[in-house]
């Protein structure tokens, strides 16, 4: 598995991205950090020359609905589709389910156990590949 | 990890180690402190090494300022919460501006698409500080800036709206936090390279001593590099790294120390153990002054005195029943006081969630009032000085920071260890430790690894993003611009250009083009062609 931990946005605040980048890594797989202050538009471009096979937003500004759209759009305009997209940061139950509908193949609020994110990444993320 | 705090399972604890590796004993005896020295280590409050207090009357004289975060959407808004809070004795304003700002982008940048007052006040120009300090008594009431790559542009601002609306600038006293380094270390609000940005820094600390010299120029903030995962060694150390590489950059422009040091304060974080915080500040304390005093030759006592806010810190907070938040703000209230600080804020209860309402903000304004008020926190000084556990806790985490100080300046200092990324990757790693510890249960959260209570998501009051923000902003952006003499701010910004390539000290071109109405937009470009941008060291 290759992930692209991406930082959308303005916001600087990555404890949680880099956290979730060691953590990741620590699980086996291949992290790439975008770093901060990237447009979709970049994230898009470097998900598709780095052939990751997952882009991990991290959002803490709650502007997360929006952000997802674009970047879904975007991922539409260059026709790819066999890369999965979550999101993690300050997102609200209600929230999950928008991002869900939008195209998020799973959702991790600040509070999500190691376990459930480490559990998609290995077991979920490969098997949802396999299916597209 | 250099350790964590941990209880094993069952009754009796039987090892404790603290964030910051120290082990902690059951019981502290005159034996733990064979080494201490009353009148070297400690000494009276006001007197070096300042242990107990730079002041000597400390709270008896004057109680501690509280200045919580604020700063929503529009200025206008920005201005009736701060109203609000004074009226509700509050005592120093601290503004937060929102994202796009901070990075030195104007309302109607496309980069700036769904930022626009999400997180803080949006300026582009003078006209907003103009509405956001209407009616504020500026010689009375001091203002924190959150803002640091272009903390020298709010400066000017802020020197631009005192003089319009009147007020003396040798008594107007903004404390702009203006920490690059930090930035570049976690908040991530970087614009300019390392060197170009210290060099920024130093004309904001150069200009304010000759203009404003109630300012304090530049707030060093261990805060949030302890809030992107250090522990509070690492914080402590690194702010003091920080710190020596502005006062080295000063300096060098031949300076002397005891013109400006004394206006350098510290911004750090509240959050962990009680005891290792309280030991933390009068550490830190004691270290400031001993540093300035033996490294620089300091003289003037003020010069010694390590001025600090010190405020309780959202990475404590749990999103899990948020109501456990306000005991924890109580928490960290009683630790800011027991510390000595000179100013406080706490992050609110509903943080992990939003901005702060004004009911919980409120909440956390009461917190101090009632540590003041009812529980006797202003009636001694440093009430814990000489207690067995404090005093020698006090001295291992000096020595435990001159240690971490030491590893920093081996590998050449702080301007090189931010810039090759040395201290990002020991700052995340810790971080990812810290998580891992709570993951295990090796470092207990009510709450969220221990005493669970299932429940329903969130009943807290959201404050909700008001997209109309970005219209009425962007609506007196157009209209500044239609008024503004544009041959002026051409003018201006030419001179500041010329001004930046010669090194020459940009504060007064600023100011210049500050009242002749340039956007920050505008003025941050013409700096972005001189310095060029920060590239952030890959880390993992």
């Amino acid at each position: 598995m290759r992930v692209l931990v991406a930082k959308p946005g303005l916001d600087g605040h990555d404890r949680g991205a880099k956290v979730i980048a060691y953590l990741l890594k620590d699980a086996g797989m291949d992290v790439i950090y975008t770093g901060l202050h990237k447009s979709v538009d970049q994230i898009v471009e470097m998900a598709i020359q780095e052939d990751v096979d997952v882009i991990g937003l991290s959002i803490m500004t709650g502007g997360h609905l929006p952000i997802m759209q674009k970047l879904m759009q975007k991922l539409r305009e260059k026709k790819v589709d066999d890369i999965l997209v979550t999101v993690g940061g300050v997102i609200s139950r209600s929230d999950v389910a928008k991002l869900k509908e939008l195209g998020a193949s799973a959702v991790f609020p600040g509070g999500t156990k190691f376990n459930e994110i480490v559990t998609f990444f290995k077991e979920e993320a490969p098997k949802l590949r396999k299916a597209i | 990890m250099s350790g964590s705090m941990y209880y094993k399972e069952g009754e009796e604890i039987k090892e404790v180690i603290l964030e910051s590796g120290i082990k902690v004993k059951p019981l502290y005896t005159p034996e733990d402190l064979k080494h201490w020295d009353y009148e070297k280590d400690l000494g009276l409050p006001g007197k070096f090494p300042y242990t107990r207090g730079i002041h000597p009357g400390m709270y008896r004289k004057r109680p501690w300022t509280t200045r919580q975060y604020s700063g929503f959407g529009t200025p206008k808004e920005t201005n009736e919460r701060f109203k609000f809070l004074i009226a509700n004795g509050q005592t120093g304003l601290n503004v937060a501006y929102d994202l796009p700002t901070q990075l030195g982008l104007d309302s109607d940048d496309p980069k700036a698409e769904g930022e626009v007052g999400r997180v803080g006040m949006a300026v582009d120009t003078l006209r907003d500080y103009e509405v956001a300090f209407e009616g504020i008594d500026l010689e009375r009431i001091g203002s924190g800036l959150t803002i640091n790559a272009v903390a020298s542009i709010a400066l000017a601002m802020y020197q631009a709206v005192a003089e319009k609306y009147g007020f003396s600038l040798s008594k107007i006293s903004a404390t702009p936090q203006n920490d690059i380094l930090k930035e570049m270390v976690g908040r991530g609000m970087w614009i300019f390279p390392v060197e170009p940005s210290i060099k920024l820094i130093g004309d904001t600390i150069e200009y304010s001593s000759k203009v404003m010299p109630r300012t304090y120029p530049v707030s060093v903030c261990g805060y949030h590099i302890r809030e992107s995962g250090a522990n509070p060694v690492q914080e402590i150390s690194y702010a003091f790294e920080i710190a020596i590489a502005y006062i080295d950059h000063v300096l060098e422009r031949g300076l002397d120390i005891d013109n400006f040091v004394g206006r350098i304060s510290f911004n750090l974080d509240i959050y962990g153990n009680l005891f290792e915080q309280i030991c933390k500040f009068r550490a830190a304390r004691r270290l400031w002054a001993r540093t300035i005093k033996e490294r620089y030759g300091a003289k003037d006592p003020r010069s010694l005195q390590f001025r600090m806010l010190a405020g309780g810190g959202g990475a404590g907070l749990t999103k899990q029943q948020p109501e456990n938040n306000i005991v924890r703000g109580a928490y960290y209230a009683l630790i800011a006081t027991l510390s000595g600080t000179q100013t406080s804020a706490l992050c609110s209860f509903d943080e992990a969630y939003t901005i702060p309402t004004p009911k919980s903000a409120l909440i956390s304004l009461m917190t101090f009032h009632i540590l003041a008020e009812e529980m006797g926190l202003r009636d001694t000084i440093d009430p814990l000085a000489g207690s067995y556990y404090v005093e020698a806790l006090t001295s291992e985490m000096e020595e435990k920071i001159k240690e971490e100080m030491k590893r920093v300046e081996e590998i050449g200092g702080m301007a090189h260890a931010v810039a090759t990324g040395y201290v990002q990757r020991e700052v995340a790693r810790q971080a990812y430790e810290q998580e891992k510890a709570i993951e295990e249960g090796r470092l207990i959260k009510v709450g969220v690894n221990k005493y669970e209570v299932p429940e329903d998501e969130k009943d807290v009051e959201l404050h909700e993003y008001d997209s109309r923000v970005l219209d009425e902003q962007v609506k007196r952006l157009r209209e500044v611009k239609a008024e503004r003499s544009s041959s002026l701010v051409l003018k201006t910004l030419k001179d500041l250009e010329v001004a930046a390539r010669d090194g020459k000290n940009v504060m007064p071109y600023l100011v210049e083009a500050v009242k002749a109405y340039a956007t920050i937009g505008e003025m941050t470009a013409v700096l972005k062609d001189v310095y060029g941008e920060f590239k952030e060291p890959s880390i993992f």
